[in-house]
């Protein structure tokens, strides 16, 4: 009986509705007896009924709920035959509820659409070698799996057989098709655009890595800031207090209706759903913008930063070191060119890495008696000569000569924040190459938006040497930097900005900038989503998008700022509406009720205005 | 000691919450301070001693409450 009411709810306040206009055409242009009277009753009846059931319940858990103040204000009404008021506080109160139903399926439409991607099928080898249709709950760890075109990859898994092109949009925010075969990684939620694949699981269910991003997110917009703890509490005795407040008044006054207009003022609706509402459109608007910002105290915290540090390597540099510059001193630059590779690709140095995808292809010689020198480079010999590799060190320790205008290049590439690689055949010198890290695309864009968002300081902390990290200062306009620093020193650095009162945010690439980004107020990662740049820090910069990271610093201020304007609306609308009750004639029961249902409404469209924050 | 997550219909309001949240505390045998409502997310979490209590008996307690559990997982903890 109680959940047919209930599950009836809507259905009842049509009903409602439509009692009450009738009451109304009636008033104004029929005016029967019987008309005047039972609509309303019969209204009142059937739209009490749900809301103190639901009292009922709360009372029986012993808590005190804005349906128990509404019961108690119906009841009241009815007693002194004030049936117009009851038939429409009811009502009113019933379709605030639908209303707050609907827009907030709104808001949790951004974590909607993330569980609809999340596989529910997939097919399952079984004994006899066939593939069978099963629910995804019964894939374990180790089964194998075939997926078709067109089908989701159900869980985290390793490749067995085939070919294909997925789409890993869900997880990396690469739309680009990455191909895989024997031994790729595939994750759950992507999508094989074409191919067919055999894979064995590795992770199932909530542990892959789309199954831990919904639940950050859920867990995000779950998770309660101070205000929203405080507005909690305050809440849970706000109530009972509405309670003695108007029973006193009563007690004095022996106004019932006066006590019981007073019940009706003082549910506290706004206020509960307000705060949550700006948090949960805020974290689904950065959602769907590639910024996982975890939890409503991460805003609160993030939307007060001053100062912004960030890691060179990996943030603001791609991460790949290239080759940027070149000067040649030598004819035979093809066979200069065949003994570096040659020597380079026996080494597994970034900086090898770096020289090998510049030259390309070249003819590989035999390579002898390789001799790595620490902090120097490589000595071998190739072809019967007698090769070096290195930095202007090794040069000196191999008496080769460098002459006037190499000494002149050497200067301008290390201006240029180059590491420097020089070639020599037989002591004599051929080759001078600048490698560095470049910077990526439009972060000097992105660190001017920021610059306008009101953070005083951008800071650089590197591992780098001073001379590198000052050119990449200077040309993003860095207010600091810093380098030779070990990741030790970098959060050391954190704290002391900390204890100067800065609000400070640190920005690195997650893994051994891990004691920054926990000593920081605010860590933010740019990862695509490896487990420990998720799990250490704050705000998650989904696929290292750096040009995310304005978006996320202006959709916190303006969720805050959201959030104390409905703080500020739901209070005053309480305030104004009970001081009324003692200063004004015009205010009446439903007409509270009808401002109390609009301010419900003012905060969710209010909070919604978040979702389409750019 | 057993880690339960319990997906219920979607909630409405925040009392609903806190109704839930009450009624689930008031059990023997649950973990007190491991009980959280995730009002957005419909889902209750919660540890409970599997030897005290069922999964079935704090559903019952949800659903006597007016509202539908739509489906459980319990882990070892």
């Amino acid at each position: 009986m109680q959940k047919f009411i209930l599950g009836k709810k809507n259905y009842i306040m049509w009903i409602g509705g439509i009692l009450i206009a009738l009451f109304f055409a009636n008033q104004l242009w029929i005016g029967n007896e019987f008309l005047s009277l039972w609509p309303l009753i019969i209204a009142s009846t059937l739209g009490i009924a749900p809301i103190a059931i639901q009292a009922f319940q709360a009372l029986r858990v012993k808590v005190v709920s804005i349906d128990v103040l509404v019961t108690l204000a119906v009841l009241g009404a009815f007693i002194i035959r004030e049936f117009e008021e009851s038939a429409i506080v009811t009502f009113l109160f019933l379709f605030g509820a639908y209303l707050e139903q609907r827009t907030l399926n709104k808001t949790r439409s951004a974590i909607k659409e993330l569980t609809k991607m999340a596989p529910e099928s997939a097919l399952k080898q079984s004994e006899n070698g066939e593939f069978l249709e099963v629910d995804i709950d019964e894939v374990d760890i180790g089964d194998v799996l075939l997926v078709k075109t067109g089908a989701k990859v159900p869980v985290d898994g390793t490749v067995l057989s085939g070919e294909g092109y997925i789409n890993e949009a869900s997880i990396t925010g690469e739309s680009f098709p990455a191909g895989k075969q024997k031994d790729s990684l595939v994750y759950a939620g992507t999508i094989l655009e074409n191919g067919t694949l055999q894979i064995v699981a590795d992770r199932v269910g909530e542990d892959t890595t789309f199954g831990k991003i919904i639940e950050l997110v859920e867990e995000a917009q779950d998770s309660k800031s101070e205000a929203e703890r405080f507005i909690d509490r305050f809440s849970r005795y706000y109530t009972p207090a509405v309670l003695v407040l108007s029973f006193i008044v009563w007690f004095f006054s022996r106004d019932i209706e006066l006590a019981i207009t007073i019940m009706v003022l003082g549910c506290p609706g706004a206020l509960v759903i307000g705060v949550p509402v700006s948090n949960v459109a805020g974290i689904g608007n950065g959602a769907r913008h590639g910024v996982l910002l975890k939890g409503s105290e991460v805003i609160q915290d993030f939307s007060k930063v001053d100062t912004i540090v960030f890691d060179k390597t990996g943030t603001l540099t791609i991460g790949n070191p290239k080759v940027a510059d070149t000067e040649i001193y030598a004819d035979d630059i093809q066979i200069v060119s065949g003994y570096l590779a040659s020597v380079e690709s026996e080494s597994d140095h970034p900086l090898a890495r770096a020289i090998l995808e510049y030259l390309g292809d070249v003819k590989i010689y035999p390579v002898e008696n390789t001799d790595v020198v620490k902090g120097g480079g490589i000595v071998a010999f190739v072809d019967g000569h007698k090769v070096a590799v290195g930095n202007s060190v090794l040069m000196v320790n191999q008496d080769v000569h460098i002459h006037e205008k190499a000494r002149e290049d050497i200067a301008r590439f290390e201006q240029n924040g180059n590491s420097l690689v020089l070639t020599a055949v037989d002591g004599e010198l051929k080759m001078l190459m600048g490698i560095r890290d470049p910077i990526r695309p439009d972060v000097k864009k992105d660190l001017q938006k920021l610059k306008a968002l009101r953070v005083k300081s951008l800071i650089v902390l590197s591992g780098d040497n001073q001379g590198t990290v000052d050119r990449v200062a200077r040309e993003l306009g860095l207010t600091e930097a810093h380098g030779n620093m070990l990741p030790e020193d970098k959060s050391a650095y954190i704290k002391m900005l900390q204890e100067k009162g800065r609000i400070v945010a640190f920005v690195g690439d997650g893994v051994n900038d891990s004691p920054s980004l926990a000593q920081a107020n605010i860590g933010i990662a740019m990862g695509s989503g490896t487990d420990v740049a998720i799990e250490t820090s704050d705000i998650v910069l989904m696929n290292s998008d750096f040009s995310r990271l304005p978006h996320a610093l202006g959709l916190t201020k303006a969720t805050a700022n959201n959030m104390r304007q409905n703080i500020v609306i739901a209070v005053g609308v309480v305030l104004f509406l009970l001081t009324n009750v003692f200063l004004s004639e015009w205010m009446s029961m439903s007409i509270g009720m009808l401002v109390h249902e609009a301010s419900i409404l003012v905060v969710i469209l209010n909070g919604m205005r978040l979702l389409r924050y750019k | 000691m057993q880690k339960a997550v319990i997906q219920l219909d979607t909630l409405t309001c925040p009392t609903c919450a806190l109704k839930i949240e009450s009624a689930v505390k008031s059990l023997n045998g649950v973990e007190r301070e491991s009980v959280s409502v995730m009002f957005i997310s419909s889902k209750v979490k919660l540890d409970f001693d599997d030897t005290k209590l069922t999964i079935a008996e704090i559903e019952k307690a949800i659903t006597v409450l007016g509202y539908e559990v739509k489906k459980s997982q319990v882990k070892a903890k």
